[in-house]
């Protein structure tokens, strides 16, 4: 088993405490949503996750993340190499300006790799994963500018894939597509969790609901209940989480 | 804390109106077909067969609204139960209409041929079954499992009282053969009387399901 374990995990921007005391383990090869309304906390916490948030210059964090057996803060970790096994994937696709085949492959070159053969055959691959290679494999060379929100985003999953990480963390990945888009990035999710373990933040609950094997619910940097995603909907232990779940509040 | 699904609650409300109204078009349907078949009035029988088709549509409108509700508010915990819950207790409320229309159908078939016993367990039958309706659709209302539980537990008394008429009319068929044909319509009648009280059960484990969030099938004795 290759869980990741949050354990005593607190951030604070400055003054403001934004995470408080999180505790939880997340099953590996499982989708795991996170919910919680505005401002709780959720993408704070998918970015301690890889070290995304280092880069706010006063964010504080405590407490650890123990995955692959080591501590992800731990002044010995590198930090690269947090990221290379954690990908992300963000709100708003963000393609690099260059080609659709460069996009893909950029991550690996600056990996080491230089086998021509090898970079194109992985490049393929992740987009195969992604279900985009079928869409664009006519104009690998073109800017990947040029695509749909959707497939933009499918690009950026493919990126992240290409350099084989462990985990893929979706922060708000559907946000900015159309209902064809999404359903298409709900069903990659899905087809993904075979071998990576998949940790997605979302507002939309039903996609939480669609997608996800366990859910979270954060409010207030506190993690108020977090188990299998089935039961959350129709059993919520805490009323709290009722509350939100059935939009009486948030 | 304020409540943000006001629409949500609103048709929640109604639909909740509109199964309390089924839920009295299946006593008055209960009702009228054992008076039916106590007065060996065929007419009156006919109106329960005709107003049957009121009990369907009714039915159909409820779960109409609950697809509605499902599609466009996408409720989930408590929420969703309450709907689920709607939706069941429609169908089984449904379900007894047709049982009435059956006593009804029986009164019809027997004619103004004489009963051969008075029905006064029959009637008992219907008493306690549509009091079981009643209260059953009241514990609905208050979200009260333990009087569900124990609404469940009157069942009992209904099986006894079957249990009764069915002696009692094999006793007349076994004693006068000629009797097996109005003795089988009465036996058929207390049946669909039984059948009702079970489908009242029915409602109050969905009842406890709405609470609780458990589905757990209440035994209360081994009769």
């Amino acid at each position: 088993m290759n869980n990741i374990i949050i354990k005593d995990l607190s951030l604070a921007y400055g003054e403001k405490q934004v995470l408080k005391r999180i505790n939880q383990e997340i099953e590996e090869k499982k989708i795991t949503a996170i919910i919680g309304p505005s401002g709780c906390g959720k993408s704070s916490l998918l970015r301690c996750i890889n070290r995304m948030n280092e880069l706010i210059p006063d964010a504080k964090i405590m407490g650890q993340i123990i995955f692959d057996k080591i501590d992800i803060y731990d002044s010995n970790t590198d930090v690269t190499e947090v990221r290379q096994k954690i990908g992300m994937v963000f709100q708003r696709p963000n393609p690099f300006p260059k080609s659709i085949y460069e996009n893909v492959a950029y991550g690996l070159r600056i990996n080491g790799l230089k086998d021509k053969n090898k970079i194109s055959e992985t490049v393929e691959r992740s987009l195969d994963d992604c279900g985009l290679l079928k869409e664009v494999k006519d104009r690998l060379h073109t800017s990947a500018t040029e695509l749909s929100g959707g497939q933009q985003q499918r690009l950026c999953i493919a990126r992240a894939l290409a350099i084989e990480p462990k985990v893929i963390l979706m922060d708000e990945p559907c946000s900015a597509l159309d209902p064809a888009s999404t359903f298409k990035i709900e069903e990659l999710m899905v087809k993904l969790k075979t071998r990576y373990t998949v940790i997605i933040v979302t507002h939309n609950m039903q996609q939480a609901a669609r997608v996800s094997d366990t859910t979270g619910f954060l409010y207030l940097g506190e993690l108020i209940e977090f188990g299998n995603t089935k039961k959350l909907f129709t059993k919520p232990k805490e009323k709290l989480t009722e509350d939100y779940i059935s939009g009486n509040f948030g | 804390m304020q409540t943000t699904r006001k629409t949500f609650r609103e048709n929640m409300k109604a639909l909740e109106k509109e199964l309390i109204c089924e839920s009295e078009m299946v006593s008055v349907a209960i009702d009228r077909s054992v008076n039916a078949l106590k007065d060996l009035d065929v007419e009156k029988a006919k109106k329960v067969v005709n107003d049957d088709i009121n009990i369907n549509k009714k039915r159909w409108e409820i779960e109409e609204q609950c697809i509605n509700l499902l599609a466009t508010q996408q409720p989930v915990a408590t929420d969703l139960r309450e709907l689920i819950a709607v939706l069941s207790i429609s169908t089984d409320l449904e379900r007894m209409g047709d049982h009435a229309e059956g006593i009804a159908k029986i009164a019809i078939m027997h004619g103004n041929k004489p009963l051969i016993k008075p029905l006064t367990d029959v009637f008992r039958m219907a008493e306690k079954s549509t009091d079981m309706l009643t209260k059953s659709l009241e514990a609905f209302v208050n979200r009260d499992a333990e009087a569900a539980k124990a609404i469940c537990g009157e069942d009992d008394e209904v099986d006894k009282l079957y249990d009764q008429v069915y002696r009692e009319l094999l006793s007349f068929m076994i004693e006068d053969p000629k009797t097996i044909t109005r003795a089988t319509y009465l036996l058929w009648a207390a049946h669909n009387l039984e059948r009702i009280a079970d489908r009242v059960t029915n409602i109050c484990e969905r009842i406890v399901f709405l609470v609780t969030g458990t589905m757990e099938e209440i035994k209360t004795s081994n009769y």
